[in-house]
């Protein structure tokens, strides 16, 4: 039988991707939360991000964590100019619409970077991936937890940008009620931009802190991203602690029926809690809107 | 007297800690119009909700024609004939107003030329006529309003619910559209219609009831509703009554 | 019946291609194109007609492609049977697919999100399986007789892939005249004043998407026949899930001709990508797809023929007359 260290390794294991699937799952609920669309196109911008942060590393030998200040700004302006000007206006303010466009725009980015950069997988070799700490049962590697704690810092400034700006009260203000703040003077095209951009710039700082540890292909993204829709059924569509707590949640259950299934029937089951999530509670475990 | 054609008992709906509507009863006496007013978060429109089907009851029962259909789901609630309009209309977007009309008319039509030739009918009724090919999203507020009336009445109801059909209809408009509910009585559709624009309520209504905070506060004749101090109070507040009582003395 | 005029038409000048002594290449390509069509045409009847919007359409298609390659190459079913077996298939999984997200009151946003999740599930199971050949895929034998449902010439793939198109096509139309056409509709437009008509929107969508899956697994069921092979990949992946959505939307949607449209310019422009790049780049026909998905949404959203609509209407008409007064 399994022994309880090996359970254990599993279980830390499951904690430490999961805290990167939380930010990524972070990025596409804060989404949701306020323009109220699944952006399709979330994937996609993780894989952007992942050969960006790949590149930035090969070619300009900037180290992964560093480019994190570098990557998630330009994303960010990515994330808002696709809102601004092409997603908003193509989509005539149609959720089915929108929904479309962003499939749209994943199929052209996926492709595009499929055709830039072939289908090859890629990684980098940090010097120190390898370094970490060994806790006899479990080795965490340095990357991975350097990662985890990256997701919580994150999570605090958005939660700081949310709470103590003046932009962060009108993203608020725009996802309670839209008209409303309309009427109150906030240009909503511009907040929407701006919480695309968040949600963006969330994804350029995980593929940083998967780059590490993780491969790089054109179809790298929607691996995740397809978790993280998961995720942000589990927690709750626009909630932000039930991105943290559903990304550690399921990373603790692939990391565990990874173990007793392996590898590709672990993938199985967290669709099919997906789709049984969606089906019998599809507000999430702390969301609010169905 | 005969059994009223749609019974609603001690009915109540929450939300969360908030009651909406609060031990309801009332009763829409066949081949009558029956109206139902209070003030701005009554929850009238709640109560609408549960009758037609949209919304199921915390406690309470709904008779209609006799029958227990308490909780059944909308478009049963169709098919045994009620048949609602909704407060902010919305058309069949894309459709022209014959093919709107269609929708309800496939009801009780499933052939196509049947339910195309009831729905014709139904709509130069309500002096759509001249309007059927049109898109329905070319019709001003007036038109759409009748568009919605439409909608309902090809799926020969023999119990229409009104919400707030007059809500946004400029006096002459709304001059025009009382008739076609008088007649809509003198065919035998019984109505039930929740109303702001007294003058129309006074005029149409055979009896009314008055609900304010969830409760049914006031029930008669609209000539006893307007005189009731309840009712009063209900729409301009506590002491009004006493206070208009007063001046009317003074006078 | 003579609504089907144009539809006969259609079918009777396409018939006569392979008459006209076109190269194998460019039958080639039609057949793609058709096949690509009929995917469309079963996406159409539930996100078209039925504004239910699927992402995952490539379950229908997968699971028909793999009823007829495998009772075929497993329990030696004859090719036709096995074609209708699949159909059946596509339909009963949309019966069940139907059944559980409807009834939970599924829509929008995540409906899409569920049936991109079976989808990604069936196209994982597939390539695990073994009686579906896991990842190397299912091998098809080479027999070259019209028992088994495979065609010497390529013509008579054409012929049948038409006539299928050509089913899907009356099917299409008689849904638009028939009274569930127009419930249909009245649900995709506004769920709530629908059921307050009397209309029982759960089951009309799920009548649509029995109807939507038995069309696409159709698709799947020929892709099997003519190309000889399926595996997970070509079966569930996301390629065919795209492509039977972008077809009616670029065509389209909720039109009887537009997944039709929408193939032959979506294959073309594919085609076309791939002429300019010398057929050595990966993706770049997708890339295109995606291209002409945000643009048609931007500029024509109602697809090609919904374009063209507007604007015959636009010269035939005035403007729209607001009702004064009266009316």
């Amino acid at each position: 039988m399994l022994s309880p260290s090996i359970l254990i390794a599993a279980i830390v294991n499951g904690l430490l991707t999961g805290a990167v699937y939380a930010l990524v799952a972070l990025g596409l609920t804060l989404i949701y939360g306020v323009l109220h669309i699944i952006n399709f196109a979330h994937g996609t911008l993780l894989t952007a991000a992942m050969f960006a942060a790949y590149f930035a590393y090969r070619l300009l030998g900037i180290d992964p964590y560093a480019a994190v200040f570098v990557l998630a700004p330009a994303f960010f302006a990515v994330g808002y100019a696709l809102q601004r000007f092409v997603i908003g206006p193509a989509s005539h303010g149609d959720d089915r619409n929108m929904l479309l466009v962003t499939l749209g725009l994943a199929v052209v980015i996926e492709n595009a970077l499929l055709f830039a950069f072939r289908a090859d997988t890629r990684t980098i070799d940090l010097p120190y991936a390898f370094d970490g700490i060994d806790l006899g049962f479990a080795f965490l590697p340095l990357p991975r937890l350097i990662g985890f704690g990256a997701v919580f810092a994150v999570a605090l400034v958005l939660w700081l940008i949310m709470n103590a700006t003046d932009t962060g009260r009108a993203i608020r203000a725009v996802a309670k009620e839209k008209l409303g703040a309309e009427l109150a003077g906030i240009e909503v095209a511009h907040i929407y931009a701006v919480t695309f951009g968040l949600g963006t710039a969330c994804v350029a700082i995980a593929a940083c802190l998967l780059i590490p540890s993780y491969y790089v292909n054109p179809a790298a993204g929607n691996a995740f991203v397809l978790v993280a829709f998961t995720i942000v059924v589990l927690g709750g569509m626009g909630s932000v602690p039930g991105a943290l707590v559903g990304g550690l949640v399921i990373g603790v259950v692939e990391s565990l029926s990874s173990l007793f299934f392996g590898e590709s029937l672990g993938q199985i089951g967290i669709f099919l809690l997906f789709i049984v999530v969606l089906l019998v509670r599809p507000s999430g475990l702390f969301g609010a809107r169905a | 007297m005969a059994d009223p054609l749609l019974a609603v008992e001690h009915l109540s709906r929450r939300f969360g800690g908030l009651s909406a509507v609060n031990d309801v009863s009332l009763a829409a006496e066949e081949g009558r119009i029956t109206a139902l007013i209070g003030p701005n978060g009554a929850g009238k429109t709640t109560l609408f909700a549960l009758i037609a089907g949209f919304l199921k009851p915390s406690g309470g029962t709904i008779r209609y024609r006799g029958e227990d259909v308490t909780g059944e789901a909308p478009h049963r609630m169709a098919r045994r004939g009620i048949a609602r309009t909704f407060q902010v209309v919305q058309p069949f977007a894309g459709l022209t107003v014959h093919e709107n009309i269609l929708v309800g008319a496939h009801l009780r039509h499933p052939q196509r030329e049947a339910a195309l030739a009831a729905a014709a009918q139904v709509g130069r009724d309500l002096n759509l006529g001249a309007m059927l090919e049109r898109p329905a999203d070319t019709l001003t507020v007036a038109g759409r309003k009748r568009l919605e009336l439409a909608k309902a009445l090809a799926t020969e109801p023999k119990l229409l619910l009104l919400d707030e059909v007059l809500a946004g209809l400029n006096p002459s408009e709304i001059r025009d559209i009382v008739p076609v509910i008088r007649a809509l009585c003198r065919r035998g559709i019984t109505i039930l219609m929740i109303e702001h624009v007294m003058q129309a309520v006074m005029s149409l209504a055979e009896h009314v009831f008055v609900l304010a905070e969830g409760r049914i506060i006031a029930a008669g004749s609209p000539a006893q509703v307007a005189a009731d101090p309840h009712v009063v109070e209900a729409y301009l507040g506590h002491g009004a009554a006493a206070r208009l009582g007063g001046r009317a003395h003074d006078k | 019946m003579k609504g089907l005029v144009p539809v006969l038409a259609v079918v009777a000048v396409l018939a006569a291609v392979p008459l006209a002594g076109v190269s194998n290449v460019t039958l080639n390509f039609l057949v793609v194109a058709l096949m690509t069509a009929l995917a469309g045409q079963g996406w159409n009847v539930l996100g078209g007609y039925g504004g239910q919007y699927s992402f995952g359409h490539a379950a229908f298609f997968g699971t028909g492609a793999y009823i007829t390659a495998v009772l075929q190459v497993r329990y030696g079913i004859n090719a036709w049977l096995a074609f209708g077996l699949g159909i059946v298939g596509g339909a009963l999984l949309g019966a069940v697919v139907g059944g559980l997200t409807f009834r939970s009151g599924l829509r929008g946003s995540y409906f899409a999100l569920v049936t991109l999740a079976i989808a990604e599930v069936l196209r994982i199971s597939a390539s695990v399986a073994p009686i579906t050949g896991a990842g190397v895929g299912t091998l098809v034998k080479l027999d070259l007789h019209v028992a088994a449902l495979q065609f010497q010439s390529r013509a008579a793939f054409y012929w049948t892939i038409l006539a299928l198109v050509a089913v899907a096509l009356i099917v299409t139309r008689q849904i638009e005249r028939s009274r569930f056409g127009v419930w249909l509709i009245a649900v995709r437009e506004n769920e709530d004043a629908a059921t307050a008509l009397g209309v029982n929107a759960t089951a009309i969508k799920l009548a649509a998407m029995v109807i939507s899956g038995a069309i696409t697994a159709a698709a799947g069921c020929f892709y099997v026949q003519y190309f000889l092979f399926i595996d997970s990949g070509l079966a569930y992946g996301s390629w065919i899930s795209i492509e039977a959505l972008l077809t009616p939307i670029i065509g389209g949607a909720g039109t009887v001709f537009g997944p039709l449209v929408g193939a032959l310019l979506v294959r073309g422009l594919g085609e076309g990508a791939r002429m300019v790049t010398g057929g050595e780049a990966p993706g770049v026909d997708l890339v295109v797809y995606g291209c002409v998905l945000v643009l048609i949404i931007w500029l024509a959203p109602r697809g090609l023929i919904g374009a063209l609509a507007q604007l015959r209407g636009r010269l035939k008409r005035p403007a729209p007359l607001v009702e004064a007064g009266h009316g």
